[in-house]
């Protein structure tokens, strides 16, 4: 489980997100909606542990561990997970040597590469000259070599082709174990209860609520967390009135 | 037999000549002598101490012989094997050429100048040996020649002068080694060679030096490039050494001549690099490529590239990339030199550090800070040498890795 609470953090001397309380339990997805700018990137920077972002107030616990101050391999090696919207690149660094990194053994890469269709690339410096949709599906190798329990996914559709989306939007399901069918011995409501994999997702288009079955929708607005209900809810209202109307809203009701 | 009368009295004006890079040396101050050792067998070179034998892997020389197309070992003033393994692949000990060949003329001094400094003065005064290696017309050398180049003797001056020719339409691959004993911290070492790469020809010349903290290292390389003929040529250094200074100089002299120039340098503390390449581009279609890694540990690298476009419709680029890891200094000199329309001629020169970035994505996969910084340097020091063959380029990342220890 990951649990923030009253979260305070700062960037370069500017406070970036206020009294954040999010709580994400075994088998849970939630879905991070809000404006550019608002503070989502940085709260899933914030999760994964880069040192820019100080935290000063409040506390992150993953796995009853307080993490708040951990360093990012340490988070990493917990549990925690990153997909990154724009990683930076590693020159003379395969992607294929990366994938085995993050799996920290053995592991079938050109297997796990056939899953995303990536074959052809792992031979390539990792980032080298990747396009948008190359990025997503090579942070996604990477996440499914690393095997983390809570998975952050930044904008995963941004930058994807009409073709990839699906082949994305199927991964991060897997991922987090949303395909579930019955077993000999476990009826499928109990294989779904059994899950432990948890995500966090940035989405702007809302594209990938059509492949992964969110369980909450989470609004950030300014730094704050403004809403937190029905993910379909709060994409049809932003869609409608915007992002300010959609956390007036909110205010009125609380 | 070559008496080289001229070529002698030529380098006695030059004696003393400083040359125009590098901190000037006393060469005075070394002893040009040394025992004579006795010539080993295939099966006593497996014998070499243990110590020397990893000394000689560092430098990407493997007494095994295992892989390898031939061998010649000089050690100090000493030839104490040489030996070619392949048909149409000839190793001889340069002394021994000079006796017996009557066309070693045509290339002893031809394409470097012998009175261009004292240090080339020095290799023809007092030349203790040196290699030959020459691929017969239409050869294909399957296995590299292994080169080594040994200072046994505390204080010695080794001077080698190296040719290798690849006539035409031939392949040959060459991998030398440098390296001083694990006794020996203290000498010089002056090298010349010239290289030949007739038409359609391929060589690929790997070194990799392996000195020690007192050494003086002055390698002059000239090389002439024929139509449609290829030379790779890789430098690898990652060892300390008080100075080091060499601008190989490349011909391409025929159509279609290409040129890679693949440099890794890692400076130690104490240590002082000024190392660069330099390619004359003299006919259309000819291509030239340098690219320089060089990493700052604390130790003075200058990194030079010079390209010289002559002709039009000639194509090459320069890459002068450093890292300063832990002080240091590194000086990056690209310069190009565009004679006429139409040649196309670009460079990129980048001196900086680790990004913090890079570092932060690495341990957000699992590893620890300290993995994830040696991750990105065995990234940067890693480069593609395209037409290497694969057994070489493993060659030149096993002496890598092997010195990576030292680099962090």
């Amino acid at each position: 489980m990951l649990l923030i609470e009253d979260l305070q953090v700062e960037l370069a001397g500017r406070t970036i997100l206020k009294h954040i309380d999010l709580e994400i339990k075994p088998g849970e997805t939630h879905v991070l909606f809000g404006p550019n700018g608002s503070g989502k990137t940085s709260l899933l920077m914030t999760i994964v542990g880069y040192p820019q972002y100080k935290v000063t107030g409040g506390k992150i616990v993953f796995k009853g561990v307080d993490i708040t101050y951990a360093p990012i391999d340490e988070r990493a090696r917990l549990g925690i997970g990153m997909s990154y919207q724009r990683p930076p690149t590693i020159h003379g660094l395969k992607t294929r040597q990366m994938v085995q990194i993050c799996a920290r053994s053995d592991v079938d890469v050109e297997g796990l590469a056939r899953k995303v269709n990536f074959e052809n690339f792992l031979d390539r410096d990792v980032n080298a000259g990747f396009s948008g949709g190359e990025i997503k599906r090579s942070e996604l190798l990477q996440l499914m070599s690393q095997g983390a329990d809570l998975m952050l996914f930044d904008e995963p559709e941004s930058g994807v082709d009409i073709e990839n989306i699906a082949l994305v939007g199927e991964t991060i399901a897997r991922l987090l174990e949303k395909e579930c069918s019955a077993t000999a011995t476990k009826s499928r409501l109990q294989v779904r209860r059994d899950r432990t994999k948890m995500g966090l997702i940035i989405t702007h288009t809302g594209h990938i609520l059509d492949y992964v079955a969110v369980d909450k929708g989470q609004l950030l607005f300014n730094g704050v967390m403004s809403c937190s209900t029905n993910p379909r809810e709060i994409f049809r209202c932003i869609s409608e009135v915007g992002y300010e109307e959609c956390v007036r809203c909110t205010i009125e009701n609380s | 037999m070559y008496d080289r009368e001229q070529l002698k009295e030529q380098a006695a004006k030059a004696l003393d000549k400083k040359a125009p890079l590098g901190p000037d040396i006393d060469l005075m101050g070394f002893r040009t002598t040394s025992e004579s050792y006795e010539y080993l067998s295939d099966e006593e070179l497996k014998t070499l101490p243990d110590e020397e034998v990893q000394r000689l892997l560092l430098a990407g020389v493997d007494v095994t012989e295992e892989g390898r197309g031939g061998t010649f070992f000089q050690k100090d003033t000493s030839v104490i094997h040489c030996e070619s393994k392949q048909e149409g692949i000839e190793v001889i000990p340069i002394r021994q050429a000079l006796e017996k060949h009557d066309w070693i003329r045509d290339y002893y001094w031809k394409l470097a100048s012998v009175d261009a400094d004292k240090y080339t003065a020095a290799a023809e005064t007092n030349l203790h040996n040196g290699y030959v290696i020459r691929a017969l017309p239409g050869a294909k050398s399957i296995y590299p020649i292994q080169a080594c180049l040994y200072i046994n003797t505390n204080g010695l001056q080794q001077n080698v002068h190296n040719i290798i020719i690849a006539e035409e339409d031939s392949e040959l691959h060459v991998i030398t080694g440098c390296s001083t004993s694990p006794h020996s911290k203290k000498g010089a070492h002056v090298g010349i060679s010239e290289f030949y790469i007739k038409k359609n020809a391929k060589l690929s010349f790997t070194m990799i030096h392996n000195w020690a903290e007192d050494m003086v290292v002055r390698p002059r390389s000239v090389a002439q490039v024929e139509a449609g003929g290829l030379f790779l040529n890789n430098y690898v250094c990652m060892k300390p050494c008080r100075t080091l200074q060499m601008y190989p100089t490349t011909h391409l002299v025929g159509e279609n001549a290409v040129a890679r120039l693949n440099s890794i340098i890692v400076g130690s503390p104490g240590s002082e690099y000024d190392v660069g390449g330099r390619v004359y581009l003299k006919k259309p279609g000819t291509r030239a490529e340098i690219v320089a890694r060089t990493i700052s540990n604390g130790g003075r690298i200058i990194s030079r590239g010079h390209l010289i476009g002559e002709v039009p419709e000639i194509k090459a680029h320069l890459e002068c990339k450093g890292l300063i890891i832990k002080g240091g200094l590194i000086y990056a000199v690209p310069e190009l030199e565009g004679h006429v329309d139409g040649v196309e001629m670009s460079h990129e020169a980048a001196v900086g550090k680790i990004a913090q970035e890079e570092i932060c994505y690495l341990m957000s996969r699992g590893l620890t800070e300290d993995e994830a910084v040696a991750t990105i340097v065995r990234g940067f020091l890693s480069v593609d040498v395209p037409g290497l063959p694969p057994q070489l380029k493993a060659e030149i990342d096993k002496a890598i890795e092997m010195s990576e220890k030292d680099v962090m």
